[in-house]
């Protein structure tokens, strides 16, 4: 396995309240630069949770999480949300496509608030990720003029936006058809494959994990052996 | 300005037209109210204040002390043991005294102008009838330094009483009355028993009713004869070049000539009070509109933000920071304050128009009053600011809540 690009180590999430419930409990992972991972697991199960927490979304009760080789559970928000933006992309369930931006507006988002680009440069770049994932032609649209499959796609172009070195991937084919479904599997594989980026994936379709280079089951909140 | 966040605010506000329009209109009926009635009220005030200020002395220098004269040995032995009862003050003519010398004084300062005047009671006789009078005895050449009677003349002038020492300039509604004219003779007689004739010079028209029944301007020397009161002067009045000066340079000048001297804000004391407490319930009653309306920016973002918790959390989760999220819901209530002002200003500017059209006529008064309005800056600075504290106090809070959603929380119940 490549170099850890992810690595967790006995990290928990408890929710607090008058019965503490315990989300995800000791993981240990390390996540290689370029791999395709699947986690999986019933519902219930965490593995969203465990996601979440891996994106730097949520915080763990205990634990630590190394990214890049950088500890970062000391940092605060506005830091986690810096390294959300540059180097991590996200892809959930539903969409989430802000519906009074087109398509090109929705990918331009993360690119506009880095600033790193200036608005031609911008622009052009969203439009060519729109183009590789074949939505050239709906650039102007707005979220409720395309498909779902359409839509979806849109979000791992937004997920693209900054090159981030890291997509995670909640469910993403869980509303789509089959075709669609299909398409974005290919998506998220072509992402690790040709362009090395680590594809992080919770899925529950069995077909998809399998495409994976490697499959971490999730139970109650724990890794299980396969 | 982020120009990102402000677009995001902007699309979140046209995405709900009619709602925004609603809120928008509260803020844009509120502003022209605010400015509408805040300008009459502060236009009626300084009409009032400028009347006050053009219409009477500045300062006033009475022949009377402010605190009672202390005895001469009360004066000698402020701590004696033996106190003398009774002592009755010597009685000694009205007036104050040496009042060349005082008017000399108050002449040396900068910017002022006094003159001395004697006034007193009389009584008018004229064809059968009998109308009690306000004596005014002035120095002719000095009247229109002193005093504006000479801008209410409505026949004949003031300088008419310096080429007839026997003239008198009467009232508009004494002459009404008693149907004189100018040039004919009237009898005024006082209470010490002295009657002298003179000849209507001038009439006055000031349009209150009262003041221009009961006024008269005659010759200094002449009421210090009817009145036997020679070379005596009971006021010193004093036209100042800033009126506003009055009080400090009042309380100089009484602490110079001893005498009790009185600044237009002292004399008015109980109307300005009255006018800074109607100044209050007039902004608690226009704030009050605004606040009304602010609830109406409020209800809209409040609305935005509870409908936009997925894009706030996928905003968030992309790397937009807590103070990104509140700057889009503040930038919300910013833009309808300002575009509520950019569209209340001109209403209210209209409603100010149509108020100033408006004229009355009141009780004592002869003539039609138009509604004062203050067109100045000020006003509408002040009906801006407000609409725009409003609209920002009223986005602040559902921008704070904005703020504070925690992603993670929103994407679990999304995904379950």
């Amino acid at each position: 396995m490549s170099e850890a690009l992810l690595r967790a180590e006995r990290l928990t999430r408890t929710l607090p309240g008058e019965v503490p419930v315990t989300l995800v409990r000791d993981i240990d992972l390390q996540v290689g630069a370029g791999e395709f991972v699947a986690i999986t697991g019933p519902s219930g199960s965490g593995k969203s949770s465990l996601l979440y927490l891996l994106g730097l979304l949520d915080r763990p009760t205990s634990g630590s999480l190394w990214l890049e080789g950088v500890e970062t559970s000391e940092f605060d928000e506005n830091r986690l949300a810096d390294i959300r933006l540059s180097r991590l992309g996200f892809v959930f369930q539903s969409n989430f496509l802000l519906p009074e931006f087109t398509a090109l507006e929705n990918v331009l988002l993360p690119i506009r608030r880095l600033g790193k680009l200036n608005e031609r440069d911008a622009i052009q770049r969203a439009r060519n990720i729109l183009a590789e994932l074949d939505l050239a032609s709906q650039c102007e649209k707005l979220p409720h003029q395309m498909s779902g499959g359409q839509n979806q796609r849109v979000a791992i172009a937004r997920a693209m936006a900054n090159d981030p070195p890291i997509i995670f991937a909640d469910e993403p084919t869980g509303n789509l058809d089959t075709v669609s479904s299909a398409n974005v599997q290919n998506i998220l594989q072509d992402l690790s494959r040709r362009k090395g980026r680590t594809v992080l994936v919770v899925t529950h379709d069995q077909s998809f994990a399998a495409k994976c280079d490697r499959i971490i089951p999730v139970v109650d909140g724990r890794i299980v052996a396969k | 300005m982020n120009p990102l966040l402000f677009e995001i605010a902007l699309r979140h506000l046209l995405a709900r037209k009619r709602q925004t329009l609603v809120s928008l209109l509260g803020i844009v009926l509120g502003t022209a109210f605010f400015l509408g009635i805040s300008a009459m009220m502060q236009g009626s005030e300084a009409d009032f204040v400028h009347r006050l200020i053009d219409n009477s002395p500045h300062i006033t220098v009475q022949d009377q002390f402010r605190n009672p004269q202390l005895q001469p040995v009360a004066r000698l032995y402020p701590s004696a043991l033996i106190q003398m009862h009774r002592v009755k003050p010597e009685t000694e003519t009205r007036g104050i005294r040496h009042y060349e010398q005082a008017i000399d004084y108050l002449r040396s300062i900068p910017g002022l102008t006094a003159s001395h005047m004697l006034q007193g009671e009389g009584l008018m006789t004229f064809a059968g009838k009998d109308e009690a009078l306000s004596l005014n005895g002035m120095v002719p050449k000095d009247i229109e330094s002193v005093s504006t009677i000479g801008n209410y003349m409505i026949d004949g002038s003031v300088k008419d009483l310096a080429g007839n020492p026997d003239g008198v300039i009467i009232g508009s509604e004494l002459a009404r009355i008693l149907s004189l004219e100018k040039g004919e003779s009237i009898t005024i007689s006082a209470s010490t028993g002295q009657v002298h004739t003179f000849k209507i010079v001038g009439i006055f028209h000031t349009g209150r009713s009262s003041f221009d029944q009961t006024q008269v301007f005659l010759a200094l020397k002449k009421v210090q004869a009817l009145l036997n009161r020679p070379n005596r002067a009971n006021q010193i009045v004093v036209k100042l070049d800033n009126p506003y000066a009055a009080r400090d340079l009042s309380a100089q000048i009484e602490s110079h000539l001893k005498y009790k001297s009185v600044s237009w804000q002292e004399a008015s004391e109980d109307i300005m009070s009255t006018l800074a407490l109607r100044n209050i319930i007039m902004y608690s009653v226009v704030g009050a509109v605004l606040l009304v309306a602010a609830f109406g920016i409020y209800n809209v973002i409040s609305t935005v933000v509870m409908e936009k918790q997925r894009d706030i959390a996928i905003l968030k989760s992309m790397g937009f920071h807590a103070r990104d999220v509140q700057s889009i819901f503040l930038m919300e209530g910013i833009l309808l304050g300002v575009l509520g002002c950019a569209f209340g200003l001109p209403f209210g500017t209209g409603i100010m128009f149509g108020l100033g059209q408006l004229a009355f006529k009141f009780p004592g008064t002869t003539q039609l009053t138009q509604m004062p309005i203050d067109w100045s800056w000020q006003q509408f600075a002040i009906a801006g600011s407000f609409a725009l504290i409003a609209a920002i106090g009223a986005a602040l809070l559902p921008a704070r809540k904005a703020a504070k959603v925690r992603p993670v929380d929103i994407l679990r119940g999304a995904g379950a």
